[in-house]
């Protein structure tokens, strides 16, 4: 079970890599360069020329194959789940993690033979955030840390702030990546006032996009610390909650300063990767330490869950 | 699980793809307008023209320096440092703009021409930069490069299209089928390219060139807005009233700081 954490925590780490290599194809403009799907220029994807891995192509081209790479470690990761894990909701959860892979990489596809459309390409970059959430839970769920709690946290306000802050990071992104699939990141070209004003003079679509996603970062950080706060002040001596929270803190403020970078750099691709990514980290952190907020609750589903038989050659565990 | 039980959700399945489709299928592919019953033909010994330049007031802003290094294709097939095709001035002449008869012609029939508009890409830049083409004639777009290239046509009327031509002498037509000025045309692998189609269902259109200077021919007579069309500085138009057989000279006049 153990070595299943470990390979969990690759497909995580693997699918951060994965949405690092997705930020880059959209902050260049390159979703389009390869213009076939699933083939690249009419080669198997596999035997495509790398000396013909050129200017934009390089970018969409890489994002494939990380993304089938992924794809094939998340087959291994759902069958190992379903094959050594006793709790079946986590079983379930390693083919949710299955069926989130396979549906992202069909939206990948439909974006590029539909040339992009903004509620696709917008799916896909609020898909992958759900799938890294995914493979990041399963890495949890299997951890000896979360299996060797003996006495969780029964908090009730904490569960409610947590999960209401992980909802809102999680709208946040989805806000963002609407502002970058339609064109909204260059509106508003000042950081922090907005035309010189703290409210711009002018409005637009992408104008009131961009300003949403200002307020939305207000939103979302004041939450944060408010959960960060909670924590420290209730559960100053609980790791396994001080620790994410911590870092929840670190990475949101992190992640103000990349966008104030991508604005003043003129949206910069690997800035603005590097915001895409962290973003990624902000909800993922979160995630953890809502899902560590609900741990009771997860071992009374665990105790009302009948036990599937588990394989002899499987150690026996206990949820 | 007993088929029965799917039935509702491949229903559900069925009718979201069938949304999607709808939702994602594209425009309608636009066909040219078959001609009115009255419509005529231009008498050519009775028609008149318009000639004039378009020019740059002010001092030209410095074309943006291109950055080949993504493909070193490129970067060899271009001696020296390349710039982009924005401002191309001459003797205080705009080159480079799409000047057209925007609206006045009522009830004319034109036959389409069969001769292609060829579009190359050479040295990893569309020649020609802005090129005019009618309804429903093939455009013939060639890659004489070493290297590859997607051609996306960024249309908002007609139907956009993407395609690549992986090796050096690929050549596909295409043919747009409706009015649209402009159809932007790119290339996504390399970013700097880019052209401009500006498809009419009239033959009476021109590019500025030799120091930005234009001719409309074979004009009937008649009331006509006439645009000038830059990917920078946007459009101009002007009236212009033109008798049989008669010719007149106009001038459009950018302001070389809008696009700076």
């Amino acid at each position: 079970m153990l070595w299943l954490h470990r390979y969990a925590k690759l497909v995580a780490a693997s699918t951060v890599l994965l949405i690092a290599a997705g930020g880059m194809v959209t902050s260049t403009g390159s979703g389009l360069s390869v213009p076939d799907w699933p083939n690249s220029y009419g080669y198997f994807m596999f035997s495509f020329p790398l000396d013909k891995m050129v200017g934009g192509i390089r970018y969409e081209h890489s994002h494939r194959l990380i993304a089938s790479t992924v794809g094939f470690l998340t087959i291994i990761l759902a069958a190992w789940t379903w094959r050594v894990e006793p709790r079946r909701w986590v079983r379930w959860l390693g083919v949710a993690a299955l069926g989130a892979v396979i549906l992202q990489g069909l939206l990948g596809g439909l974006t590029v033979l539909f040339f992009l459309p903004a509620p696709i390409s917008i799916g896909h970059a609020g898909l992958a955030q759900l799938f890294f959430c995914i493979t990041l839970s399963l890495a949890l769920f299997t951890s000896p840390g979360w299996r060797a709690t003996v006495d969780p946290v029964d908090d009730p306000t904490l569960r409610r702030i947590a999960l209401t802050t992980t909802a809102m990071i999680y709208c946040q992104i989805v806000l963002g990546a609407a502002m970058r699939h339609l064109g909204a990141g260059p509106a508003i070209p000042d950081f922090p006032l907005a035309f010189g004003h703290v409210v711009p003079p002018q409005w637009s679509v992408p104008i009131a996009l961009h300003f949403a996603h200002r307020l939305g970062a207000l939103l979302v950080t004041t939450a944060i610390v408010a959960t960060a706060g909670h924590v420290w002040y209730h559960y100053g001596r609980r790791r396994e909650l001080t620790r994410p929270a911590t870092l929840l803190v670190l990475f949101v403020f992190v992640q103000i300063a990349l966008g104030a970078f991508v604005v003043w750099s003129g949206l910069q691709p690997i800035v603005n990767t590097a915001h895409v990514v962290n973003g990624a980290l902000v909800l993922g952190t979160s995630i953890v330490l809502t899902l560590r907020s609900f741990r009771i609750r997860f071992e009374r589903v665990a105790e009302a869950t009948p036990r599937r038989t588990v394989m002899p050659h499987a150690p026996a565990e206990v949820a | 699980m007993r088929i029965r039980n799917l039935r509702p959700a491949a229903v559900l399945a069925l009718a979201a793809s069938a949304l999607f489709l709808v939702a994602c299928g594209g425009k309608q592919e636009a066909r040219p307008a078959a001609p009115p019953a009255d419509a005529k033909r231009v008498d050519e010994s009775k028609a008149g023209t318009v000639t004039g330049r378009v020019l740059l007031q002010g001092t030209p802003p410095a074309n943006a320096a291109i950055k080949m290094g993504a493909d070193p294709v490129c970067v060899s097939s271009n001696k020296g440092p390349a710039t982009f095709e924005t401002f191309v001035v001459n003797n205080g002449g705009l080159e480079n703009v799409f000047v057209y008869v925007k609206d006045g012609l009522v009830n004319y029939y034109f036959d389409t021409p069969t001769e292609p508009v060829r579009l190359e890409q050479s040295g990893c830049r569309y020649h020609p930069h802005v090129f005019g083409i009618r309804v429903g004639q093939p455009l013939e777009i060639i890659n004489s490069d070493d290297t590859l290239h997607n051609v996306h046509a960024v249309a908002n009327v007609n139907q956009e299209f993407n395609f690549g031509q992986q090796m050096k002498g690929m050549r596909q037509t295409k043919t747009f089928t409706a009015r649209e000025v402009m159809v932007p045309i790119k290339c996504d692998v390399h970013g700097w390219m880019s052209s401009y189609a500006g498809v009419l269902d009239h033959p009476f259109f021109a590019v500025t060139a030799n120091g930005g200077a234009f001719e409309l021919k074979n004009l009937p007579a008649g009331t006509y807005t006439i645009e000038a069309w830059h990917e920078k500085l946007g459009t101009q138009t002007q009236s212009v009233t033109l008798g049989e057989k008669e010719a007149k000279t106009i001038t459009f006049t950018f302001q070389a700081a809008i696009g700076s």
